[in-house]
């Protein structure tokens, strides 16, 4: 018996190169003759540019360029937003500012020179004189008429206004028996993928080609947009995503700086480098989340919920960077979580603001979702005295999947799920009734101890092409060459998930030859097939998916070919362990592999060589689902919030690598950690950026985070023939609300019910220090 | 305008090499090592010394490279991740980071092993509360450090099985 890798916790094939610091970055690829370019970035939140003088730094002995928004913004293409929505205000977003600078961060100018340290010192040179203008910097306040106006030409900071949703919401409110309300407050974060962004251009003038190496998770669709930008045609553009060093979304845009590395390089003739700062990269990389909004929510007196209503106002920031407008959109589909709610309703006000455009950080608009409806059950509970696990089974629907999915009122059909079974087993690892007991003699002791548990949906495998703006499939080649070593190129482009090693062992198995016989290719538009990328835990539901499929043609093939090579019909024909066999007699595929190349002996109707392409469209979306619960014991001294136990039960469908399962939940719940506890990008009363660098944004550390007690459930996914969801965001979708709700329990002695993130222990001390009297 | 910088000349002895150079008395030790040497293994992602992915060894201490001066370096030993593995074999942390799935963009994981590497130097045998508290000064975005602290955990048994490994 060949070895069988799918299902198991291998070591991954990627490891090598980087636990020896042997991988390339954008920053570790040197090429002779290379510049360094460094922008210049507004200091101001918002202002009128009146001059900007750049003659010192020009003058600058190894300053090869100098270019500001005059000389360039028009001759590149604008920046692009992929998403539509009807009556959507688009600014018009041009590489480098011209007239007015939007956000503390906005490229202004940028300098190019013959080394890092020169374009650093020249680029403090250039004078900038700005004429302040009043900021906008709240999102519900932007949409009041009498606000200053940022994009002057659309009259109001309002950039769309979205319903979305199903049923009647106000008869179902009016038919609650109780409505319960809350604002809710989903702060700005910043997605520190640790590796910041990069851009590396070279151009070839003899050729007019142009190579850039950006750290991206979308090689192709990025190449597609900054050809545009740039003016060239798509197929003299090579842009290749090396390693690169986290995303979470991040790097799923199209960035100013990419295209003005391109261009710089062919009006120079030379290789040009920008590697963003840190400060520059919380400054202008998008952000996340960045949503307040009003939550109403109708139940029976049995906790039977009639339904919802979430009023939001979205902060879109200055520009529109790809997705942007799209992610409120997201929020609306997922407000049903787990539960069966008759009528929903979602009403958007996305507005403009004096920061850095919001976009997709992990979970992308879903962990909004999943917050507000998780708290707004936890909600539900405290108004009717009820368990919050006892009101969410009410709610569940009955465990559904095959060729009944369910229907939920934002318009959605959920592929699978079994919301009790994550639950029991989640309650049960963490012996729920005991902790309950636990928690009522530790009250009784004057103990502050809270649990909190969040039953989590989320939406995955992006996505059948009609929901997403440019094709949500992707496409594989698998080419078996002539020595039977397994090459694989696939359209996604991993960075840190460890598809390498997923999709050789997919492959494998599938041929009947080790992990250590395949290699992947991914990143690189010369060399791989149109593909649309890593993001939305899409790359295995539909990039492995189209592997497989490339695989099942590719075994087609050789099969016919095995039957040919032993003068039988293919019909009688297996293959297993890497062997074709009929009647007694039989080839190995090695041997297949070899005679596809040579050609000597195939049939006359057959073409010589041995790969097979494959262009996958999923029918639907993924669900992943699962049930997390937090246990955390407060300090009534200090207000610390500190962890007892962690439990989470996810269930992504069939795992391929159990072991990079566990490593994406983790990842996924530290990042929801952060957001609960930490994190905030926080732009002062002028714009100013105040959490700038990583000692003022929190990006948690060891020593902060308990140990997480996993496990899973499995219910396959109807929607792929591997059975699998996606798990890369559902750490960061389904902990947040957990942890609140955790801290929110050990507070209730003081009649709190709702806490805004991120909860520090200041706002947790305060609780304690105004005692039962002062609680909000 | 650019100051007439004086060249300073420096031997520093990396991975076991001696290498000489005549350098900007402002260049940084992090663009030294990648910059002039060529080894790219050591990572920079914050330059404010917050992130740790710069982490070097100079004459046996773990240092930020990002806030070093390469001339401040003038004369020491300094040991980055390329000087980890003693030819084909692994260094047992690098090891145990494969094993454990300790890594995932691998971005910081150069700086993690050799702040690991240091944490075991000094405390061979530690609790799971003093690896946390050890690698405080290295972030992790992927990871969540459940598998890094599992890593550094089987590392410490490799380790005093075998002492002579953990000297490098």
């Amino acid at each position: 018996m060949a070895e069988k890798f799918v299902g198991k916790s291998i070591k991954r094939t990627e490891d090598p190169r980087l636990i020896q610091g042997l991988a390339h970055y954008v920053d570790d690829i040197k090429l002779p003759d290379t510049l360094h370019a460094v922008f210049v970035r507004s200091i101001y939140a918002h202002a009128r540019i009146k001059k900007i003088d750049t003659s010192a730094a020009s003058k600058t002995a190894g300053v090869v360029a100098v270019y500001t928004g005059k000389d360039i913004s028009q001759k590149i293409g604008p920046v692009p937003c992929g998403a539509a929505i009807p009556d959507m205000k688009v600014p018009d977003h041009r590489v480098l500012a011209t007239s007015k600078v939007y956000w503390v961060g906005h490229p202004v100018a940028v300098v190019i020179a013959e080394n890092k340290y020169i374009a650093r010192d020249a680029a403090d040179l250039i004078q900038i004189d700005y004429d302040e203008l009043p900021p906008v910097l709240d999102e519900e306040k932007a949409a009041d008429p009498k606000s200053p106006v940022i994009h002057e030409q659309f009259g109001s900071n309002i950039a769309y206004k979205l319903t979305a949703g199903e049923g009647d919401i106000e008869a179902a409110l009016k038919a609650a028996d109780k409505v319960v309300k809350q604002k809710i407050y989903h702060k700005r974060l910043a997605p520190i993928a640790m590796e910041t962004r990069g851009v590396l251009a070279r151009y070839y003038p003899g050729e007019q080609e142009l190579t850039l190496w950006t750290s991206t998770q979308i090689p192709h669709l990025a190449r597609t947009q900054i050809s545009i930008m740039l003016n060239m045609p798509e197929n003299k553009l090579r842009l290749i995503a090396p390693e690169v060093g986290g995303g979470f979304g991040s790097k799923l845009n199209v960035y100013a700086e990419e295209a003005v590395m391109g261009y710089a390089s062919m009006q120079l003739g030379r290789p040009v480098k920008w590697i963003e700062g840190r400060r520059e990269n919380i400054q202008g990389t998008i952000h996340g989340r960045g949503q307040v909004g009003y939550v109403e929510i109708g139940c029976k007196k049995d906790g039977t919920i009639t339904g919802f209503r979430y009023n939001v106002f979205a902060d879109m920031g200055s520009y529109f960077q790809l997705l942007t407008p799209a992610i409120p959109t997201l929020t609306g589909l997922m407000l049903s979580g787990c539960y069966k709610i008759p009528a929903i309703q979602m009403n958007v006000t996305a507005c403009f603001t004096n920061k850095m455009s919001t976009d997709a950080y992990r979970g992308a608009g879903r962990p909004e979702a999943t917050y507000v409806i998780e708290r707004a059950m936890d909600l539900v509970a405290a108004e009717l005295g009820m368990d919050v696990v006892e009101v969410r089974r009410k709610n569940f629907p009955a465990p559904f999947g095959g060729d009944n999915p369910f229907h939920v009122a934002t318009g959605l059909f959920y592929d699978s799920g079994n919301y009790q079974g994550a639950l029991d087993k989640a309650l049960k690892m963490a012996d729920y009734t005991k902790l309950r007991e636990e928690q009522k003699k530790a009250r009784a002791e004057g103990r502050l101890i809270g649990v909190g548990v969040s039953t989590y949906v989320e939406i995955c495998a992006m996505g059948p092409s009609p929901a997403l703006p440019a094709g949500g499939w992707e496409s594989a080649t698998v080419r078996i060459e002539p020595t039977c070593k397994v090459t694989i190129m696939t359209g996604s482009s991993p960075h840190g998930q460890g598809q390498e090693t997923s999709f050789s062992q997919i492959a494998a198995d599938e041929l009947g030859v080790t992990v250590n016989d395949c290699t992947v290719i991914h990143g690189d538009t010369a060399i791989v097939q149109y593909g649309i990328g890593t993001f939305g835990s899409r790359a295995t539901a539909v990039g492995g998916t189209a592997v497989y499929l490339a695989l099942q043609k590719l075994k087609t093939k050789a099969t016919t070919l095995a039957a040919h090579m032993l003068g039988v019909d293919a019909k009688t024909v297996t293959f297993a362990d890497g062997k074709f066999s009929s009647g007694g007699k039989s080839v190995t595929i090695q041997e297949v592999a070899l005679n596809a190349h040579l050609a000597k002996n195939i049939p006359a109707d057959m073409e010589p060589g041995l790969s097979a392409q494959s262009f996958f469209e999923p029918k639907n979306f993924t669900f992943p689902f699962g049930t997390h619960i937090a246990v955390v014991e407060i300090d009534r001294e200090t207000g610390e919030i500190h962890f007892k136990r962690y439990i989470a039960v996810d269930d992504c469908g069939k795992q391929i690598n159990p072991l990079l399962v566990q490593g994406q939940v983790h990842g996924g719940i530290v990042q929801s950690l952060g957001q609960a506890l930490f994190e905030q990008v926080v732009y002062d009363d002028q714009g100013q950026l105040v959490s700038g660098s990583l000692m003022d944004y929190a990006v948690p550390k060891a020593a902060q985070l308990p140990w997480f007690e996993l496990d899973s459930t499995e219910t396959p996914s109807p929607v792929n023939p591997l059975g699998v969801k996606g798990v890369g965001e559902a750490g960061s979708i389904g902990a947040t609300p957990a942890i609140v709700a955790a801290v929110v329990d050990a507070l209730a002695p003081f009649g709190i019910h709702h806490m805004d993130m991120p909860i520090k222990p200041e706002h947790v001390w305060n609780i304690i220090k105004k005692g039962k009297t002062g609680a909000a | 305008m650019t100051m007439t910088m004086t060249m300073k000349k420096i031997s520093v002895t990396v991975n076991g090499t001696t290498r000489q150079s005549e350098i900007e008395p402002r260049l940084l030790l992090v663009h030294y090592l990648r910059d002039v040497l060529g080894l790219t293994g050591t990572h920079v992602g914050c330059e404010t010394s917050l992130c740790g992915a710069c982490t070097v060894m100079v004459d046996g201490q773990a240092v930020k490279s990002c806030t070093v001066l390469a001339a401040q370096a003038d004369g020491s030993n300094v040991t980055t991740i390329e000087g980890f593995a003693d030819g084909g074999t692994l260094h047992p942390m690098q090891q145990a980071f494969w094993e454990h799935h300790g890594l995932q963009c691998g971005y910081c994981t150069p700086g993690m092993i050799v702040a690991a590497t240091q944490l075991l130097q000094r405390n061979p045998d530690p609790s799971e509360e003093e690896i946390r508290q050890g690698l405080e000064g290295n972030l992790c975005r992927c990871t969540g450090y459940q598998h890094i602290i599992q890593a550094v955990q089987c590392a410490a048994k490799k380790m005093k099985s075998k002492p002579a490994a953990a000297a490098r």
